[in-house]
């Protein structure tokens, strides 16, 4: 682990950086308001190339014009382990109009000037690792993407693919479960970026409850790291977004969004734009 | 490149723990459970006993007379897994597992399956140890197996239909463990192969290994000498790895693992892991894969269902690594040839995948001298196959 600052309690830690050594904007740029406090970020996802990238590029446009404070880009994979049925189907729609990798970091580098806020990519270990993890690291980078977020690379394994990503100036952000426990203290501590706290148990999915006890989840957080948390799965309407900002440091929605891209298809784009400005007004309003 | 310090269940730089951080706590629970109970007197004995009484241990060590004849060369030992209850090497890994469940708690399996024979073996433990069973099965091997689909249902077991990707063994792994990430507590996933992430390699190899204690000691009183080589086929590579295991350390006897060409190396209908794959990181584990340069998982094809994966147990691509064992591509043509040679020559009716392994034994016995021996392991049987190989030989037989 290269990992120095990020330490608990009474200490106080310098303010992360809001931009990459790329000079791209920060994941803590997300969490941080104008005045330097920390503010709630909404964080939609989506998946690379469905229907389309044109649409991708105004999607993640109309996303950051909307209110989003942070956005997923997600790399199609062909067997995404932790994924519910809708977003499995995103990715067999991406792939099955033949988006690669270098695709994907073409489209960030078009749409990169022309949105203000962090872009990071959710994907699976074998895109980072069959491309090379470095040469990931450094093509990312470049482009001006500020984290990566691999959901099949668990704590123990994490060191292979932080510490080349960490090298390039990209954070690998790590996951909590509601199965975590004792774990969390370990993982937070050497967490980077934001902790993205798994709601409930099973796979990505709009849900009708959430499960999991996320106050605790990230109290336990928060009392190891200053580095922000933000819930994922499951999270739908505008009051689970509240209630889970108001629980943690910001909202992530996924499935929802992928499954209006999946229904609408070319003409998604207003309709996500649409929801996206509600989400995240009742995200900021928690 | 190298693998994080703190990654566990290494096999060189094959296997690890690569899964969502929901499940790191429900195989740490299963790691610790293993450890305790692997060399525990009293779990070992209960397991013996099951083996023994219910599964039908020990397996013989049939020499196949007629086929040495016939070949004329090497002496050919069949390792008779095909004579365990429910007709296969996979009632070894599953009683292990069902019991180790039990000691755990847990009160419901869960299993993916390909031609279905391990769903077969989970469905016939959890029927004797009175749990729920759930099995996931591609739609598309539902297909080519129903008997065994009907079978599951018989024994009390539900199965589930994955439609997603291509409707196979991997879709039915990856199906497996996200209904494990939705219920943990009360469910074990009792997963059929030397795969996965860590501890499941180990683990399953350890319940595999009886297959090469009982030959070594069986080929050592038959013969008076090791083989010179023994053959298993291979997919994820649990009877492969089980009858390796105890030879391992014997450095001249080859170990020779058959995977499935399906159509050919060079075509694009194949599950040759070993001859086609790269190194990769894919259901839990780093090893062998099939796959684009991109990293997608490239959809196989053999004529078998158990060994339709497109990938390979990381003992297996560390075995590679080191040259300990060697690996070998068997088409489809060659493996229905061996399937009815088998039959025909020794009145024994070899599982399809069984038959790949039957396949390159038929090539390298004549080439071998009459004081040597080998052994393949007849993984499972054949019944199952009855009807697919009838329409491949273009016969409109249904089951």
């Amino acid at each position: 682990m290269t990992s120095t600052n990020q330490t608990a309690g009474s200490s106080s830690p310098a303010a992360p950086a809001l931009t990459t050594p790329a000079g791209a904007p920060s994941i803590a740029a997300a969490f941080t308001a104008p005045d330097g406090t920390r503010k709630k970020a909404f964080i939609p996802f989506l998946t690379c190339g469905d229907p389309s990238l044109d649409v991708t590029e105004r999607l993640v446009v109309e996303m950051a014009r909307s209110g989003a404070d942070l956005i997923e880009l997600g790399i199609p994979f062909s067997d995404p382990m932790a994924e519910g049925p809708t977003i499995q189907q995103a990715n067999v729609r991406a792939l099955s109009g033949h988006v690669t990798t270098d695709d994907v970091l073409a489209m960030v580098r078009r749409v990169r000037p022309r949105v203000d806020v962090p872009l990071v990519f959710m994907t699976y270990a074998n895109v980072l690792f069959s491309y090379g993890i470095e040469r990931f690291a450094a093509n990312a980078a470049e482009a001006g993407i500020a984290g990566v977020i691999l959901p099949d690379v668990p704590f123990e394994e994490k060191a292979e693919f932080a510490e080349p990503l960490g090298a390039a100036g990209l954070e690998l952000v790590s996951l909590i479960a509601p199965t975590s426990h004792e774990r969390i203290r370990q993982i937070a501590s050497a967490a980077r970026g934001f902790v993205y706290c798994v709601s409930s148990l099973g796979v990505t999915g709009v849900r009708s409850q959430i499960t999991g006890d996320v106050g605790e989840m990230v109290g336990h957080v928060r009392a190891v790291t200053d580095v922000p948390t933000a819930v994922g799965f499951g999270i739908s309407t505008p009051e689970q977004a509240r209630a889970m900002a108001a629980a943690s440091d910001g909202a992530i929605v996924g499935s929802a969004i992928v499954r209006m891209i999946g229904e609408l298809g070319q003409g998604c784009v207003g309709p996500v734009a649409d929801y996206v400005r509600e989400m995240a007004e009742a995200t900021h309003s928690a | 490149m190298s693998n994080s310090p703190t990654s566990r269940g290494r096999f060189g730089i094959h296997g690890g723990q690569y899964i969502p951080e929901t499940l790191m706590a429900a195989v740490s629970e299963l790691e610790r459970a293993y450890d305790r109970y692997k060399d525990d007197p009293a779990f070992n004995a209960e397991l013996t006993k099951l083996l023994d009484d219910y599964a039908g241990r020990p397996s013989r060590l049939y020499f196949a007379a007629n086929m040495t004849a016939d070949l004329g060369g090497a002496k050919v030992y069949l390792k008779r897994e095909d004579l365990n209850h429910t007709g296969a090497h996979k009632i070894n890994n599953v009683l292990g597992q069902a019991l180790l469940a039990q000691r755990m708690g847990k009160t419901r399996l869960i299993a993916e399956t390909g031609a279905g024979q391990h769903g077969v073996a989970t469905a016939t433990a959890a029927a004797l140890f009175g749990m729920e069973c759930v099995v996931y099965m591609g739609e598309k091997d539902m297909e080519r197996q129903a008997l065994n689909v009907y079978r599951m249902r018989l024994l009390g077991a539900e199965v589930r239909g994955v439609s997603t990707g291509t409707g196979t063994l991997k879709d039915a792994v990856s199906e497996t463990f996200r209904e494990w990430t939705r219920r943990i507590d009360d469910t074990h996933y009792c997963l059929g192969s030397c795969m996965g992430p860590h501890p499941f390699p180990t683990m399953v190899r350890d319940f595999q290994a009886v297959i090469s204690r009982e030959a070594r000691a069986q080929i050592l009183q038959a013969e008076g000498k090791l083989p010179a080589a023994v053959l298993a086929c291979v997919g994820g590579g649990s009877n492969a790895i089980g009858s390796f295991y105890h030879f391992i350390g014997d450095e001249g006897v080859r170990l020779i693992g058959c995977e499935a060409a399906g159509r050919g190396v060079d075509t694009a209908l194949t599950a040759a892991t070993m001859a086609t794959g790269k190194l990769g990181i894919f259901h839990g584990m780093k090893s062998y894969f099939c796959q684009d340069q991109y990293g997608q998982i490239a959809p196989v094809y053999s004529i078998s269902a158990g060994l339709d994966y497109p990938g390979v147990g990381p003992e297996h691509a560390a075995l590679r690594d080191s040259g300990r064992a060697e690996y070998v591509p068997v088409t489809d043509d060659e493996a229905v040839d061996a399937f009815e040679y088998l039959s025909r020559t020794e009145g024994i009716i070899p599982a399809i995948e069984s038959a790949h392994a039957v396949a390159y034994a038929m090539k390298l016995a004549p080439t071998m001298g009459s004081d040597q021996s080998i052994i393949v392991t007849l993984s499972g049987r054949g019944d199952k196959d009855v009807a697919a190989i009838a329409r491949y030989r273009g016969e409109d037989l249904h089951d």
